[in-house]
């Protein structure tokens, strides 16, 4: 079955991004994590997320459509980027997020991906 | 009441509760099997006693006490049930019981027939401590979860069903015979392990999770020795774990830094740890019947010796290593023996050892990739170490050897 890893970043980490410091150890841990990852055979797919405060919101309330700067939540922690993972079950996929770098200063969701519900939307 | 003498009376509860728990859930279940039957019925004695205790004043005997209260509770259950499955031979059972109860304070301690029906091969082996913690120790689901990295309602559900399942398939409460024991009680042995290991094996120190497990296995063990003292086994595992706690405040350097075992300042070891292992190992070498747990133990102990000696006789561990991986060639084992190898007889040799197991077994194994590194390091071999390095930093948890690992790998 296939998982996604939600990271939860501070905006301490986010700002970090900023640094240009290729030694960073933050980096250096991600690297390291993606690399398990594709070596253990399970990584499917995911990517980071640029900072919250690049996130434009959406929504139409009764026809009229309205446009919000920033993320959907305003909370300290916010999205940063998602992993996708194939594996044998959520057991594992626990394992893999007390890995996850953000685990140690953020948070890291995880939920089954949905293959019954994308099959009702495909049709 | 005054405040302290009610804070003194809630110290009594917890006190008895911590020590009594096990021996009346192992005593009320043992006849029914209904092991979460009598956790109910504990659980309800000890908020009696919260609202009791403070009012009358502690009770001459608090485990009699609370023993008398389980019991009530449990027969109100059980002929609760009995309306919808007529369980009278059950409820006979727990009268005669009760009668039994009125003439003698003292009852049998049925926890070492509990801790090996937690390790009944019949019971998932991923929940053998999981239970054994809930059941011998109440300890609650979600603390449970929290150290097994497993949702609190999961963790919840498959206690439920382990529970479920000693009281439905007829496992018995019972010391299993001579033929059976050696394998039987390695289970018991693997369940109490692996509870420390989680509180070891993370390494943090700083993680509460990890240091109160590791204290609960230790507590376990203890028990173990009390009900099984001729055991070599069981003084093995006990020796194994004080060896190793003897090193916790070792493990860790200024704001939390991780300080591998060869680094440690062998005189922040806890001389009389060291001590108390020591002489289990002693008494379990002199029933010359070796195991596993003996030789893990024995490892740790020619560690330890480096606190007298200030060096470490790396060809000794080698050789309790090749012993070991006779008796239990784990992924954990091989590793280990590896870095020995590396030490006593150099990085190629323990190169060569890691190089024997399937790569498809350590894909996800850290410390074969933090060994790796190092051996990689020690040979020169830049790129092929940084490579190491990575898999190892990629599948480290535990923050502080992320780090350590980071700067290692430069």
């Amino acid at each position: 079955m296939q998982f996604a890893l939600l990271i939860f970043e501070s905006p301490e980490a986010f700002a970090a991004r900023n640094n240009n410091d290729e030694n960073d150890p933050y980096l250096g841990a991600w690297r390291a994590y993606h690399k398990a990852l594709v070596e253990a055979g399970i990584f499917v797919g995911g990517n980071p997320l640029q900072a919250p405060e690049t996130a434009t919101t959406v929504r139409l309330k009764a026809g009229k459509r309205h446009v919000q700067d920033g993320p959907f939540a305003d909370a300290k922690e916010q999205l940063g980027g998602f992993t996708i993972l194939e594996l044998p079950s959520l057991d594992a996929a626990l394992d893999w997020a007390a890995r996850c770098p953000a685990a140690s200063i953020g948070s890291v969701e995880v939920r089954p991906v949905s293959p019954e519900y994308m099959r009702r939307v495909t049709g | 009441m005054n405040g302290s003498d009610l804070e003194s009376t809630h110290r009594t509860i917890e006190r008895v509760a911590r020590e009594s728990y096990g021996r009346l859930v192992a005593y009320l279940s043992s006849n029914t099997r209904d092991v979460a039957s009598a956790e109910d019925a504990l659980s309800n004695a000890l908020v009696a006693a919260l609202t009791t205790w403070p009012r009358d004043g502690v009770p001459q005997n608090p485990e009699a006490w609370l023993l008398t209260a389980a019991r009530h509770s449990f027969i109100d259950h059980v002929r609760h049930l009995q309306v919808a499955e007529a369980s009278e031979p059950t409820l006979l059972l727990l009268r005669e019981q009760s009668q039994e109860m009125t003439l003698s304070p003292e009852f049998p301690d049925e926890r070492l027939k509990l801790l090996f029906v937690c390790a009944h091969p019949a019971i998932d082996p991923a929940m053998h401590t999981p239970l054994m913690l809930q059941t011998v120790l109440g300890m609650d689901a979600v603390r449970i979860a929290h150290a097994f990295l497993i949702s609190p309602t999961t963790m919840g559900q498959r206690l439920v069903r382990a529970k479920t399942k000693i009281r439905e398939s007829g496992i018995q409460f019972e010391v299993p015979l001579e033929r059976e024991l050696p394998q039987r009680l390695e289970a018991v042995l693997e369940a109490i392990y692996a509870a420390f290991g989680i509180g070891w094996d993370d390494m943090a120190g700083v993680d509460q999770r990890g240091r109160d497990l590791a204290e609960e296995a230790v507590w376990l063990g203890r028990v173990l020795l009390r009900l099984m003292p001729g055991e070599a086994e069981v003084r093995g595992l006990l020796a194994l774990m004080l060896h190793c706690e003897a090193r916790r405040s070792a493990r860790r350097g200024l704001a939390g830094r991780y300080v591998p075992l060869l680094e440690q300042n062998s005189q922040q070891w806890s001389l009389p740890l060291i001590k108390e292992a020591e002489s289990h190992l002693a008494e379990a070498s002199s029933r010359g019947r070796v195991g596993r747990f003996q030789l893990e133990a024995a490892i740790q102990s020619v560690h330890a010796e480096r606190a007298r000696s200030g060096r470490t006789e790396w060809t000794a561990i080698v050789l309790f290593y090749e012993q070991l991986i006779r008796i239990s060639p784990t992924l954990g084992t091989r590793t280990g023996f590896a870095a020995a190898v590396g030490e006593a007889n150099g990085p190629e040799a323990g190169l060569a050892v890691l190089d024997g197991i399937d790569p498809d077994d350590v894909s996800a194994y850290q410390p074969y990739w933090a060994v790796r590194a190092h051996l990689l390091q020690r040979l020169g071999k830049t790129s092929e170490a940084v490579d190491a390095f990575d898999r190892a930093i990629g599948l480290a948890e535990d923050p502080a050897v992320r780090q350590f690992l980071l700067q290692r790998r430069g």
